[in-house]
């Protein structure tokens, strides 16, 4: 086994523990041939010392016939691995014929047969082997046959699933329409699929079987004496343990070496066949803001946000400058975030919009104080609510958990599926609010009903997989506010919805901004989305914010950056005269993330692009007075007809 | 506030809700209990089985082959080998309802009465290795997950992988055999053998539980990763909660279910792990008892053992079952 992985071209690495395991069975395999020759005359020639200690000349001592138990323990190999070998041929003969078959039998003999062997795999296969040695009574043949056919629905069970999840797929049911027979799809189609796998399994079974097997010579149901293997010597040498206590190492030793070896071959073979495994190590070194250009440009964009806006005063919710997210993989730090500034007011509502991978989620996150791990982030700036959370070392004030709501994505997963509805829209409450559990579920019964979810008190008492999907992102946002808070921060609240549930969900959060003065960080890739809420709108590309600007000018076309005029082209009309204008879609694709950029990220899909763009990264700059842009060409509003070039 | 009048629930639709709550559950418990009687059919079936497809002449092996031509009349009578199969079958069963598993052929003694002996010491030393794997592999697992969050505390975990690996190899007799190793050379003196106190069966029950241990603590260390992993981890992070709140209330309850099924599995592995560490330790249980039966063709003991050993793995499965479907009601729309 070591020679023909060793020989293989080094495509993927092999794994350390897949040579090494190889090399110790292929060194059992040798002993199991050469042992019995070389030293099968001092394991049975009687010696004069009797349970000897161990000594130069019997390194593990002798038994209590004065026989040498090193040579004893290498002869008894040959058996040993031979007998294992044998059961684990029956086990995964049994276990593929049996699995297979089912597989290509009717559906109805499949549903039984299924049912059947997840029956048997429920006994032990322990109590399976011993049914079996009592039938035909303890020798080497019944304790092959007893193993062997105890792991076999293990196998059949193993074999049917995979086999299962192959036939399903597209090649074998291509194969069935063209007519080839049960048998010829399994030789041509199923079982080369599945030799990988297999493999897997028969090296995990030899590691079961070596030891089940070592394990019922050792209380005497396997081989019989004079005859041994490994687990009658174990047990001759406990017998002896008072006397000689080392006799009982080398086969102890033996079995242990042989399973794990086995065990490894396994993992590793896992490791090797799984094509998920990940090629190079990833190494982690410290941010460097070494990209001195987007820097450059970012201070000028916060310098003209802090002139489009009021400087940092009470009224503000959100307060960022210069914000940095990269990726700790690869070699150096993957910038995701390149220097976003962002203000929101007491109130407000601000739309972050973009295509996936653009950094509006980590954007948001970063603002939440939840990026993941794996993730380095800076910032000049960073207020929430009054509280300054710009230092990535220390840990955000629980008081941000009231003053920010959040509303994730997808509903469905977001909730704690093993735990009520009720207790987890209340726990921030009862956690800091300092509240009762019944005040608690009170208020929350009253946020339920705020956010119109039918019978609150009975949702209380039920897991989110009872809940509809809306009926969940409206739970969701009734957590968001148990609070009070100041600021909802909502991931695209309704994307995992029904188009007609999305209406009702916008038109919620719409109000509770109207009622309770809560700002809204609204997150969409959906232009239409954020044009029907927002007050001002964040446009992002490529991980900076490359306009800036009122939703008026959106909904009067007002716009200055090439990139948005494409979002909005792309957007169906359902009213007035420009209904049947053809939509436009954007060729292209954005950069993708951590690819270095030089020039204006956009230009690659521009329409107007000029030289300078691919040289020179815009700034954001003020135009008209209405908003920012960072684009070198445009110093009006955008025409219908650009984008169209 | 809300201008919009709040949907009407009407009596009929709470009544449907709640309808939509149970039925699960009956579906859930037909399903299991199907099984259930399926594997108690099969079991009995193949206990009786047994005899009659030994090589050969049953009551020969039971006399050996210096016995009379009388002697073996005589096993054969009491083996009830005599009538047709289809007798005797139905006598075993009738047997088998009225609690009678025979008479043992070498001690003269009914099967039930010895059973009724050893099964204690056997669910003992089981339950107690049982105890041992969860006390001392749930916390391991969860700790080590819980370090190795996201990609930190890498040595840790390859250590623990190790170490894990290397444990959950060791077959129960070698650990045993190590033990006494141990305590006989550093001690001077050979463990109490035989014993059924508490403390005499302590070493045993750790031989048993050290592999599954570390198998369960891999499997906790696995669960905790994925949880950590979900989104509703997000969510709870959201909430700034004190750690030991978020574990204890966002991430144990999803440990706790994802690993039961599992855990069933271990539990029925112990039972099979217990038979044989009777026979390092001598401990006189059922695992001891079987491996002398079996060497003296003592059918109507074997029979009677494995038809024990066989319903304590169908009632092991069946309450992981049901304790499943109390946890997590998810389970209930699955495979019931």
């Amino acid at each position: 086994m070591a020679s023909n992985a060793t020989s293989k071209p080094a495509r993927r690495r092999i794994p350390a523990i897949l040579v090494i395991g190889a090399m110790i069975l292929a060194l059992m395999a040798l002993l199991a041939i050469v042992g019995p020759m070389v030293w099968g005359a001092g394991a049975s020639s009687l010696g004069t010392v009797m349970g000897g200690k161990a000594s130069s000349a019997h390194p593990l001592g002798t038994d209590a016939l004065g026989r040498d138990v090193l040579a004893r323990t290498l002869v008894a190999t040959r058996p040993s691995i031979v007998m294992a070998a044998l059961a684990t041929a029956i086990a995964v003969g049994g276990g593929l014929v049996l699995g297979a078959t089912i597989v290509l039998a009717g559906r109805r003999v499949r549903a039984v047969g299924e049912r059947l062997i997840d029956l048997l795999v429920a006994y032990p296969p322990i109590i399976v082997a011993l049914a079996i040695t009592a039938i035909f009574r303890p020798s080497e043949t019944s304790v092959v046959i007893a193993i062997g056919l105890a792991f076999t629905p293990q196998f059949a069970r193993l074999t049917n699933t995979l086999a299962a999840s192959i036939s399903e797929r597209d090649y074998v049911t291509v194969g069935h329409l063209l007519g080839l027979r049960p048998l010829r799809l399994l030789r041509r189609h199923i079982l080369p699929n599945l030799a990988g796998p297999l493999l897997v399994l028969t090296s995990v079974g030899f590691a079961s079987a070596i030891i089940t097997l070592s394990g019922l010579s050792f209380i005497g149901l396997g081989v019989q004496q004079p005859q041994f293997d490994w687990g009658t010597l174990l047990s001759l040498g406990l017998q002896d343990i008072n006397v000689n206590p080392v006799e009982v190492v080398g086969p102890g030793l033996a079995i242990l070496l042989t399973g794990l070896a086995a065990g490894l071959v396994g993992d590793g073979l896992n490791h090797y066949l799984d094509p998920r495994q990940p090629v190079g190590r990833v190494r982690r070194r410290p941010y460097e803001s070494s990209d001195a250009g987007p820097a450059a440009a970012n201070s000028t964009g916060a310098a003209a946000l802090s002139r489009l806006g009021a400087p940092v005063v009470d009224d503000v919710v959100v307060a960022v400058q210069d914000l940095r997210i990269s990726s700790l993989s690869g070699s150096v730090g993957v910038p995701l975030v390149r220097g976003v500034s962002l203000e929101i007011k007491r109130g407000e509502v601000v739309g972050l919009v973009g295509e996936s991978g653009s950094g509006k989620t980590l954007t948001a996150m970063a603002i939440a104080r939840l990026l993941p791990p794996g993730l380095m982030w800076s910032a000049c700036s960073l207020q929430v609510a009054g509280s300054d959370v710009s230092d990535p070392g220390t840990r955000p004030p629980k008081k941000l958990a009231t003053d920010m709501g959040i509303v994730f994505q997808d509903p469905s997963s977001c909730f704690n599926p093993a735990r009520h509805i009720g207790p987890q829209i209340t726990e921030v409450a009862r956690v800091h609010g300092g509240l009762g559990s019944r005040a608690a579920s009170e208020a929350a019964i009253e946020r339920l009903r705020e956010v119109q979810i039918s019978s609150p008190e009975l949702r209380m008492h039920q897991y989110p997989h009872e809940l509809s999907g809306g009926m969940r992102q409206r739970a969701m946002i009734a957590m968001a506010l148990m609070s009070s808070p100041e600021l909802i921060v909502a991931d695209e609240p309704t994307t995992a919805l029904d188009v007609t549930v999305q209406a009702e969900v916008l038109r919620l959060l719409r109000r509770l901004n109207d009622t309770h003065g809560t700002a809204l960080l609204l997150i969409s890739h959906d232009i239409k989305v954020i044009s029907a809420l927002c007050d001002r709108v964040c446009v992002m590309y490529a991980g900076r914010i490359v306009e800036l600007l009122s939703v008026e000018d959106l909904h009067h076309g007002r716009v200055y950056h090439p990139y948005t005029k494409a979002l909005l082209a792309a957007v169906p009309k359902t009213a007035g005269e420009n209904r049947n204008e053809p939509l436009i879609p954007l060729p292209g694709r954005p950069p993708q993330p951590g690819t270095p950029i030089t020039g204006c990220s956009f230009v690659s899909r521009c329409p107007m692009a000029e030289e300078r763009c691919s040289i020179l990264d815009p700034h954001l700059r003020d135009i008209d007075g209405h908003g920012v842009a960072a684009c070198h060409v445009t110093t009006g509003p955008l025409e219908d007809s650009i984008v169209r070039g | 506030m809300s201008t919009l009048p709040a949907p009407r629930v009407t009596f009929r639709g709470r009544l449907a809700l709640r309808r939509t709550a149970r039925t699960p559950w009956r579906s859930y418990l037909i399903g299991r209990l199907v099984g259930v009687v399926l594997l108690t059919v099969l079991l009995v079936v193949v206990t009786f089985l047994i005899v009659h497809l030994v090589p050969g002449d049953p009551a020969r092996n039971v006399v050996g082959i210096n016995g009379s031509a009388e002697q073996v009349a005589q096993v054969r009578q009491e083996l009830g080998l005599t009538q047709p199969l289809d007798l005797q079958f139905i006598h075993y069963v009738g047997h088998l309802l009225q609690g009678d598993l025979g008479t043992s052929l070498v001690t003269s003694q009914p099967v039930s009465v010895m059973i009724g002996q050893r099964l204690p010491v056997t669910a003992e030393l089981s339950s107690l290795a049982l105890m041992i794997v969860v006390i001392v592999g749930f916390p391991i697992g969860i700790v080590i997950g819980a370090l190795m969050r996201r990609g930190r505390a890498k040595w840790a975990g390859s250590v623990f992988t190790v170490g894990a690996s290397l444990g959950g190899a060791m077959p129960e007799y070698i650990t045993g055999t190590i033990l006494i190793f141990v305590v006989s050379l550093s001690l001077h003196l050979l463990p109490v053998q035989g014993g059924t106190s508490l403390s005499e069966i302590t070493l045993p029950a750790e031989a048993v539980a050290f592999a599954p241990t570390a198998i369960f603590a891999r499997l906790v260390r696995n669960e905790t990763a994925s949880v950590l992993n979900q989104e509703y981890i997000t969510t709870a992070l959201s909430k700034r909660l004190p750690s030991w709140r978020l574990y204890a209330t966002h991430v144990l309850p999803n440990v706790v279910t994802s690993t039961l099924t599992l855990g069933g599995l271990l539990l029925v592995a112990l039972l099979g792990g217990t038979v044989i560490t009777e026979n390092v330790f001598n401990i006189p249980g059922l695992g001891t008892e079987i491996v002398q039966a079996i060497l003296q063709s003592d059918y109507p003991s074997v029979q009677g053992i494995i038809l024990v050993l066989g319903a304590l793995a169908i009632v092991i499965t069946l309450a992981v079952d049901i304790v499943l479907g109390l946890v997590d009601p998810r389970t209930l729309n699955g495979r019931g």
